[in-house]
C-alpha cells in the first residue's frame, strides 16, 4: 500500500509539470527569437542560427557533433594524468576509454569500469557530465526534426541542429539540472570537490570514504535519461540517492522529460490528442511492465531468496522491494540505465521484465527524444500495417507513407534488434564469454542477452556480473551503441527529410483517425508483436527459463 | 563529405563551448552553492563527528567489527558484496553489489552461512533472522538495517553494554526513521547513529 501511494505521488508529479513543460519545450523549438546568451553562442561558434537545413546537413551536424565529441571524450581520459583532480588515477586504458567515450556520446552511459579508482573529478565534469547534457539535448533535437518533417509541407527543410542543440541544452536541461541539482544536495546528495575522508570507526578502525561531485551530475544523469555514476554502485550508492525522497525525485526526473515530450508533439502537430494517444501507450506498456516486475520481486521463486525470506540481495533497505522496482522500471522503460538496485540480482522474471523494456524499443516513454521518434516510427509502421488491412495508401498526421517513408522506418525499427541479436549471439558462440559471467545457467546467457540489448538501446544498465573488461566486449558492445544509437537517427532524418517535402493531404472520410482507442490499441499491439516475434526465442532461453525453474 | 567536415569544423566549435557552459560553469555553479550553510555539511558527505574525530558518515554503513567475538556489543550492518566473509566489513572506497542471481548456488550457500551466523551470534531460531540481515546490499555501503533486525540484535548488545533492554530499545526507535508521509521509502534504522549512542551509554 505504502508502495503505491509513492507511485501515485510520482504520477500526480508528472501530471503536474506535464503541460507547463510540454508548453515550454514546444515554445522552446518553434520559437523565432533567440536569447541573447545563445546570440553570443552563435557568433563565437560562427554558426548562422537563422539558416535551414536540409535533412542532409542536419544529419551530417549530428553526426560531426557525435564524431568530435567522442573523440574530445577519448583524449580527456587517455590523457587524465595532466588533468587537475585526477587524484592519481592515471590515463584511463585504451578499452576502457574508447568505450566509454562512445557509451556516454549515444546516451547510453554504460560503465565498464570502476568510477572510484579510475575517473577523476575532472573527467567527470568536463567529460562526462558534458556529453549527459548534450547527448541527451541531441536526442530531442532529433525527435523534433521529425515532428517537424511531418507538421511542414512541400519544403526540404527540417530546422537547424545547432539551434536545437544549444536551446535544448540552454532552456530546458540548464535550468532544471540547476534546480534539480540543488535539491538533491538539500536532500543529501554529496557534492565535493575532494577525492574522499578519512575517517576512525567507531570500532578503532580506519577508512576512507570516497567523494566526488555527486549532485551536479547526478540531476542531469536521470533527467537526460543517460545514467552514468559517479559511484560504481551508481543510484544504490547512499551519495547518490540517500533516501526515500531522492529515490522518488531522481525517478520523477527520469521520466519528466520523456513523458512532457508527448505533449510537446502534440501541440506542434496542432492536436494535443496526437500526444495523449502516444502517451496512453507509453503508459500502458509501463504500467503493465511495473506490475510484472514488482510482483516478481515481492514473490521470488529462487532459492537465495525464499531461504533469505526476501529478495533483497542487492537492494538497499531504504528503498525495499517497492522503490527499487519502480526504479528499475523507469530506467529500463525509458534508455536511462542508472539503477538504484543490482538487477543482476532480481528474479528470473522481475529481471527479465527489464530486459523487455529495453527490446521494446525504448518508447515506454524512452529516452529524452529517442523516445518519442522511436514511437513515432513505430507510429508509421502501424500505418503502414492497418494500409495493408484496408488496401489504402497509409496517411499519418496528413503524410503519404509510400515506399521511402516506409523504409525509412523500417530501417530505423530494424536496427536495434540486428546488433542486438547478432551481438548477444557471437558472444555466446565465439568463446568471447569463457570465464567472463557471473552466474551459471540460464541467468548466464541473460547476463549477455541484457549487456547487448542495454548497448543496441542506448540504455546502459547491466546485469553487472559480467565482466566486459576484454576487448571483444569493450568494441562489439561500443560498436552496438554506435549502430543502436546513429542507424535509427539517419534513418530518422531521412524520413523527416521526406516527409516535410510532401503537402499535406487533407483529412477524408476514408483517413484512418489517430486520435482515438482504435490507433492506440493498434499502436500498441504492433510495438509489443514486434518485440515479441523478434526476441520470444532468446528471452525464452534465459529469463523466461529462469522465471519456471 | 565537404558537408560532414564543415558541419564537424563547426562542431568542434560548438563542443568545446558548450564543454565550458556545462562541463566547467554549471558543476561550479552548483558547487558553490552547495557552500552555503545547511547544505555543505550534505555536500562533504554527512560525516559525523564526536570529540572533533570524524567517525563515519551518517549515510555511509561500515560494518564494525568487535575485538572479542564472543562479547560484541555491536549493532550490525547489513553484509557487503565488498567484504570476503560471509559478513564483515566492505570497503567504503568504492561499492556495488554482489550480482549474484538468486538461483545461483553460491549465493545460497552464503545466504545459509550468514543466516547460522547471525542465529547463532545472537542466540536465535534461523527462522527468525530477517532478509536485509542476510543478503548482500546494492551499494555494499547500506547504512540501514530494518527494524526487524535492529530488534533482533537488541538483547545481545543490552548484555554486553550492561544497559537495559528497554533502554537499547529506546535509542532504536530514536534511530529509527519511518517512511516519508507514511509511504516514502522504507523504515530504518541507521546503524552508524545507533552505535555512537550506545557506545556513550556505556
Amino acid at each position: 500500500m505504502p508502495g503505491l501511494l509513492q507511485l501515485g505521488l510520482l504520477l500526480v508529479a508528472l501530471a503536474v509539470v506535464y503541460k507547463p513543460l510540454g508548453d515550454h519545450m514546444a515554445k522552446v523549438y518553434s520559437s523565432e527569437k533567440h536569447w541573447r546568451v545563445e546570440k553570443a553562442v552563435y557568433r563565437v561558434t560562427r554558426v548562422d542560427p537563422g539558416s535551414q537545413q536540409h535533412w542532409k546537413t542536419y544529419a551530417s551536424a549530428v553526426l560531426g557533433f557525435s564524431a568530435v565529441s567522442v573523440i574530445l571524450l577519448f583524449l580527456l581520459q587517455r590523457l587524465q594524468s595532466l588533468l587537475p583532480l585526477d587524484f592519481g588515477r592515471g590515463p584511463v586504458p585504451v578499452g576502457v576509454a574508447f568505450n566509454t567515450a562512445i557509451s556516454f556520446v549515444t546516451n547510453t552511459n554504460w560503465q565498464s569500469y570502476v568510477p572510484e579508482s579510475t575517473m577523476g573529478h575532472t573527467v567527470q565534469m568536463v567529460g562526462l557530465t558534458v556529453q549527459n547534457f548534450l547527448s541527451a539535448a541531441v536526442g530531442m533535437a532529433v525527435a523534433v526534426a521529425l515532428v517537424r518533417g511531418f507538421t511542414r509541407s512541400g519544403t526540404d527543410r527540417i530546422g537547424n541542429f545547432w539551434v536545437d542543440l544549444v536551446r535544448g541544452t540552454i532552456r530546458v536541461l540548464l535550468p532544471m539540472a540547476f534546480i534539480s541539482a540543488i535539491v538533491l544536495v538539500a536532500l543529501g546528495v554529496t557534492m565535493s570537490l575532494k577525492s574522499g575522508v578519512d575517517v576512525v570507526n567507531p570500532d578503532g578502525s580506519s577508512s576512507t570514504i570516497a567523494l566526488a561531485p555527486t549532485a551536479s551530475q547526478e540531476a542531469i544523469k536521470e533527467l537526460g535519461t543517460n545514467g552514468g555514476g559517479v559511484f560504481n554502485a551508481n543510484s544504490a550508492h547512499p551519495f547518490e540517492n540517500p533516501n526515500g525522497w531522492t529515490n522518488l525525485v531522481e525517478i520523477f526526473l527520469i521520466m519528466v522529460i520523456p513523458v512532457s515530450l508527448t505533449r510537446t508533439f502534440g501541440v506542434l502537430a496542432g492536436n494535443r490528442r496526437h500526444g495523449y494517444v502516444l502517451l496512453s501507450v507509453m503508459g500502458a506498456i509501463w504500467g503493465a511492465m511495473l506490475a510484472v516486475i514488482w510482483w516478481a520481486e515481492a514473490h521470488p521463486n529462487g532459492p537465495a531468496a525464499l531461504l533469505a525470506g526476501a529478495a533483497m540481495e542487492g537492494k538497499e533497505q531504504r528503498f525495499g522491494i517497492a522503490g527499487s522496482a519502480l526504479f528499475a522500471n523507469a530506467t529500463t522503460g525509458t534508455s536511462t540505465g542508472a539503477v538504484n538496485a543490482m538487477h543482476d540480482s532480481f528474479t528470473g522474471l522481475g529481471g527479465g521484465g527489464t530486459i523487455l523494456n529495453m527490446l521494446f524499443g525504448e518508447l515506454t516513454p524512452g529516452g529524452v527524444g529517442t523516445g518519442l521518434y522511436s514511437i513515432l516510427i513505430m507510429a508509421v509502421i502501424a500505418m503502414f500495417l492497418a494500409g495493408l488491412m484496408v488496401g489504402r495508401t497509409p496517411e499519418y498526421l496528413g503524410k503519404k507513407l509510400g515506399r521511402r517513408e516506409v523504409t525509412c522506418a523500417a530501417i530505423a525499427m530494424l536496427a536495434m534488434p540486428t546488433v542486438v541479436l547478432l551481438g548477444a549471439g557471437a558472444a555466446l558462440v565465439l568463446p568471447a564469454t569463457t570465464g567472463v559471467l557471473n552466474n551459471p545457467g540460464e541467468h548466464g546467457l541473460s547476463e549477455v542477452l541484457y549487456a547487448y540489448a542495454s548497448a543496441g538501446n542506448n540504455n546502459g544498465s547491466a546485469f553487472a556480473g559480467i565482466t566486459v573488461t576484454s576487448d571483444w566486449f569493450q568494441t562489439t558492445l561500443g560498436l552496438c551503441m554506435l549502430f543502436g544509437r546513429f542507424i535509427p537517427i539517419l534513418a530518422v532524418l531521412c524520413l523527416a527529410g521526406s516527409l516535410a517535402a510532401q503537402k499535406t493531404v487533407p483529412r477524408t472520410a476514408g483517413t484512418l483517425p489517430t486520435t482515438g482507442p482504435l490507433f492506440a490499441t493498434m499502436l500498441g499491439g504492433t510495438v509489443v508483436l514486434v518485440a515479441a516475434l523478434t526476441f520470444i526465442p532468446a528471452l525464452a532461453l534465459g529469463p523466461i527459463a529462469e522465471a519456471l525453474a | 563529405m565537404t558537408q560532414l567536415f564543415k558541419q564537424s569544423a563547426a562542431g568542434l566549435r560548438m563542443l568545446l563551448l558548450l564543454t565550458v557552459i556545462t562541463g566547467v560553469l554549471y558543476p561550479l555553479a552548483v558547487w558553490t552553492v552547495s557552500r552555503l550553510p545547511g547544505l555543505e555539511a550534505n555536500a562533504e558527505g554527512s560525516v559525523v563527528t564526536v570529540n572533533g574525530t570524524a567517525v563515519g558518515s551518517e549515510l555511509i554503513g561500515r560494518d564494525p567489527v568487535a575485538s572479542d567475538p564472543a562479547n560484541d556489543p555491536w549493532f550490525h550492518n547489513r553484509p557487503s558484496a565488498g567484504s570476503t566473509d560471509a559478513l564483515g566489513p566492505g570497503d567504503p572506497k568504492t561499492s556495488g553489489g554482489s550480482n549474484k542471481a538468486t538461483g545461483n548456488a553460491d549465493l545460497v550457500a552464503k545466504v545459509q552461512e550468514r543466516v547460522d551466523l547471525i542465529a547463532k551470534r545472537e542466540g536465535v531460531d534461523p527462522a527468525k533472522v530477517p532478509a536485509d540481515a542476510v543478503t548482500a546490499s546494492a551499494s555494499g555501503l547500506d547504512p540501514d538495517i530494518s527494524p526487524a533486525y535492529a530488534e533482533l540484535q537488541v538483547p545481545r548488545v543490552a548484555r554486553v553494554r550492561g544497559l537495559t533492554e528497554d533502554r537499547v530499545r529506546a535509542l532504536v526507535a530514536e534511530h529509527t526513521s519511518g517512511r516519508g508521509l507514511g509511504f516514502v521509502g522504507e523504515p530504518t534504522v541507521n546503524v552508524l547513529g545507533l552505535n555512537l549512542a550506545v557506545k556513550a551509554q556505556g
